[in-house]
């Protein structure tokens, strides 16, 4: 095990204690490590202080976290030909420091912008032209086949992306999900030089609005690490219930809105309303509905006592039995059955050779939910969930969304039962980080595993900040779950994984 | 059917009677700020330099709401000698100007066009375009649709075509990677046409500004016609700012 370096969620390392392999020994260490039961939580490329290119790989395997590294040349025989799990990051990799991965199957940008090292552009595009560059889409030919194009702007108030459907009468052959409209530059203004400390967790709550607790908590950690700052247990239970507000919230939103796309209005209107006390909720804690500015490296901004855990357990005890019948009246309908059913199935070992994390990985079989794997916060006193019904379709990602609310349900008033009260951190103008340091942080928000990875220079600068929403491993997910699939059910496929459009392009 | 007519038992009637009847946001809700004009000078200029957004202003004495993210770190670290939020959620105007206050906005049923209302008074369709928003913006415009605010009892509903519109409601950044389709959006829309930049990114980048991938600024591309501060707006302050420009 030479090879890779064990390190533990949220705990920062020296920088030269992760191995420096020799490309080759890094390539077949990765690749064994994720063939069986291991999987990528990052996969990217920085430039280090000499600007020699650099991997970092951090796998997951089992209750482990491993990191390992290499330098990296200008191409190098891509992995994705041995393990389809690296697909989007060589892409990603690519895009962003103009590396060539030769045999990379299906070799296209990411998000369509120029790489940051001033190479020839991997994928011919030019980047003084806006938006659509030079798309290849993968194609089907034959007389009755048909393509239907989608996007960027959709029917509805919805992100921007781009699906191209390759069509033989209703039925889809083959879906293409092109994404980058929404690419902001997070990672590149997280990591500018002089940026000011106290804009990065507004940054980072940014990354996604509705996962704003998710990216935030996964934020403040890793500078915790690097700062050497104490979080007190009061802190760390709220930060914990504002992480499953946000799941509720979503979750019960998203179950409504499923409702919807089944043409079944009762719990979609009932769920709309229900998610909004929720977010509500969250707003009581951190006056923002999405609990924007409450989680901070070291601890909440705001204070949380008696009359907050009051209101919070309340609105839970007096909702539950309406959010319970309102679930069995959308999961008995015959109606809703008959759509959810056998409809968008991701079998668990398609899941597991994509990687897909969060309930969509969940609904497929595969149990791995961070809270349990990698706990932070709170979350070591916690009861884990488990999922009934494990098959992969909608109807099993809609029904491990419901069994995830119930446990939410369950565990906010356990959470708040210490009866602690929690104080704001006091007013800090900025951190001084550990420098050459390197430290990775997970966190499973309400879609999934998100992770940060922060490395740092000899002056304790960020040298490379790295964000993984989980959605960049699910997108894969939806496009295979409509093979053979009627074009009609792709609202409802869709919806079942709700991803985040932000969360992937940055 | 029997579960169905149970749940619309429990489930009652939700809807607000807002604007007939006044809303109250729970206290901790930070909405229109004042800037307390007698704060010390050396205590403005710290929580000024310490804005996360650069949002305020401590020679004059004023916050750019179009820019900042009503974190209220500001009231914190002044234990609100220098800026404390409020909870009025009135916050749109019809200006960028206006934007930069101590704590007072024009009232802005009397800056609209007078054109709009007597065109759109009665039916407003509008087009949403996330441009690089972090669906916070969007998601708290969608829940307009919900049964507790019911957008659509004002005659306001958002559609799926342009060419059914009156205009477009724009959240995010304006990611260059989304400019071309927001502009192919506004020349479908027919004439007259609104403009509205919702959410503090739209307005001023931001907590994205600064950055080379977005325009950062809605009306260097387009004529706006009302803007809506927050990160993100209050869905109040959506509705409050379509009923006061519109009605």
């Amino acid at each position: 095990m030479d090879n890779l370096l064990q390190v533990t969620n949220g705990e920062a390392v020296s920088r030269s204690n992760i191995p420096n392999l020799d490309f080759n020994t890094f390539r077949q260490t990765i690749l064994d490590e994720t063939r069986h039961n291991g999987f990528i939580v990052q996969f990217f490329a920085y430039e280090d202080e000499e600007k020699t290119l650099k991997l970092i790989a951090v796998i997951r395997s089992g209750l482990h976290l491993y990191v390992t590294g290499c330098s990296l040349a200008d191409e190098y025989p891509a992995l994705t030909v041995e393990n389809e799990k690296f697909h989007m990051f060589e892409r990603e990799i690519a895009e962003q420091f103009g590396v060539h991965p030769k045999n990379h199957p299906w070799l296209k940008m990411v998000r369509y912008h120029e790489n940051y090292r001033g190479k020839d552009d991997v994928f011919g595009n030019d980047y003084t032209e806006d938006i659509p560059g030079n798309y290849p889409y993968f194609t089907v030919e034959g007389d009755s086949v048909h393509e239907v194009a989608v996007g960027p702007v959709h029917a509805g108030i919805i992100e921007p992306g781009h699906f191209r459907f390759q069509c033989a009468g209703e039925e889809v052959f083959s879906l293409e999900i092109q994404l980058g409209y929404q690419h902001r530059g997070a990672e590149k203004l997280l990591e500018q030089p002089g940026m000011a400390m106290n804009r990065l967790p507004v940054i980072a709550e940014s990354i996604a609005g509705d996962t704003a607790i998710g990216h935030s908590l996964c934020h403040s950690q890793a500078i915790e690490a690097l700062a050497g700052l104490e979080v007190d247990e009061a802190s760390k239970i709220i930060r914990s219930v504002a992480l499953e507000l946000e799941r509720i919230a979503c979750h019960v939103g998203d179950l409504g809105a499923l409702s919807g796309d089944v043409a079944f209005n009762p719990p979609m209107n009932y769920f709309g309303r229900i998610r909004g006390e929720f977010l509500n909720l969250s707003m009581t804690m951190a006056g923002n509905r999405f609990g924007k500015g409450l989680v901070r490296p070291g601890g909440i901004s705001f204070s949380v006592l008696a009359e907050h855990r009051k209101i919070i357990c309340d609105k839970i005890a007096s909702e539950t039995p309406g959010i319970t019948n309102v679930c069995d009246l959308l999961f008995s309908a015959h109606t809703v059955i008959a759509r959810f059913e056998n409809t968008g199935t991701v079998p668990r070992k398609l899941a597991e050779e994509l990687g897909l994390v969060g309930y969509s990985g969940r609904a497929s079989g595969l149990s791995y939910d961070a809270r349990v794997t990698f706990p932070t916060e709170a979350y070591d006193t916690v009861k884990a969930n488990v999922n009934a019904r494990t098959v992969g379709d909608v109807f099993a990602r809609a029904s491990v969304r419901r069994e995830e609310i119930m446990h939410s349900l369950r565990v906010i008033p356990e959470l708040l039962s210490k009866n602690i009260d929690a104080q704001p951190i006091p007013f800090a103008p900025g951190y001084t980080l550990a420098p050459d340091s390197f430290v990775v942080t997970i966190n499973e928000a309400w879609r999934g595993e998100v992770s940060h990875c922060l490395l740092t220079d000899k002056d304790g600068a960020i040298l490379r900040y790295k964000v993984k929403d989980p959605s960049f491993h699910n997108w894969t997910g939806l496009a295979m779950s409509l093979r053979n699939q009627g074009i009609s059910d792709f609202p409802l496929c869709n919806k079942s994984f709700n991803l985040s459009y932000c969360g992937f392009d940055l | 059917m029997l579960k169905v007519i149970k749940n619309r038992t429990e489930q009652g009637y939700r809807t607000t009677k807002y604007p007939e009847e006044a809303i109250n946001l729970y206290s901790r809700y930070r909405g229109l700020p004042t800037v307390h004009q007698d704060c010390d000078k050396e205590l403005a200029r710290q929580c000024a330099e310490a804005c996360p957004q650069e949002a305020l202003n401590s020679d004059e004495m004023v916050i750019d709401i179009g820019r900042c993210t009503f974190c209220g770190q500001c009231e914190i670290q002044s234990e609100g000698k220098f800026v404390t939020f409020s909870n009025n959620f009135e916050l749109g105007t019809s200006s960028r100007e206006a934007l930069f206050t101590s704590g007072s906005l024009p009232a802005l049923a009397e800056h609209s066009k007078q054109h709009f209302k007597k065109l759109f008074g009665r039916s407003l369709q509008l087009r949403q375009i996330s441009a690089g928003g972090c669906n916070a913006c969007e998601a708290d415009t969608n829940v307009l649709g919900t049964p507790f605010f019911d957008l659509q009892r004002f005659g306001i509903d958002f559609v799926a075509s342009p060419r059914h519109a009156d205009g477009i409601h724009v959240t995010g950044p304006i990611s260059y990677n989304m400019k071309s389709a927001v502009l192919a959006t506004y020349e479908a829309v027919p004439s007259p046409k609104v403009v509205i930049a919702s959410g503090c990114c739209s307005i001023s980048g931001g907590p994205f500004f600064g950055s080379k991938d977005v325009v950062g600024d809605l009306n260097s591309l387009l004529p706006v016609d009302l803007y809506i501060p927050g990160c993100p707006p209050h869905p109040m302050t959506t509705l409050h700012a379509l009923l006061q420009y519109f009605k």
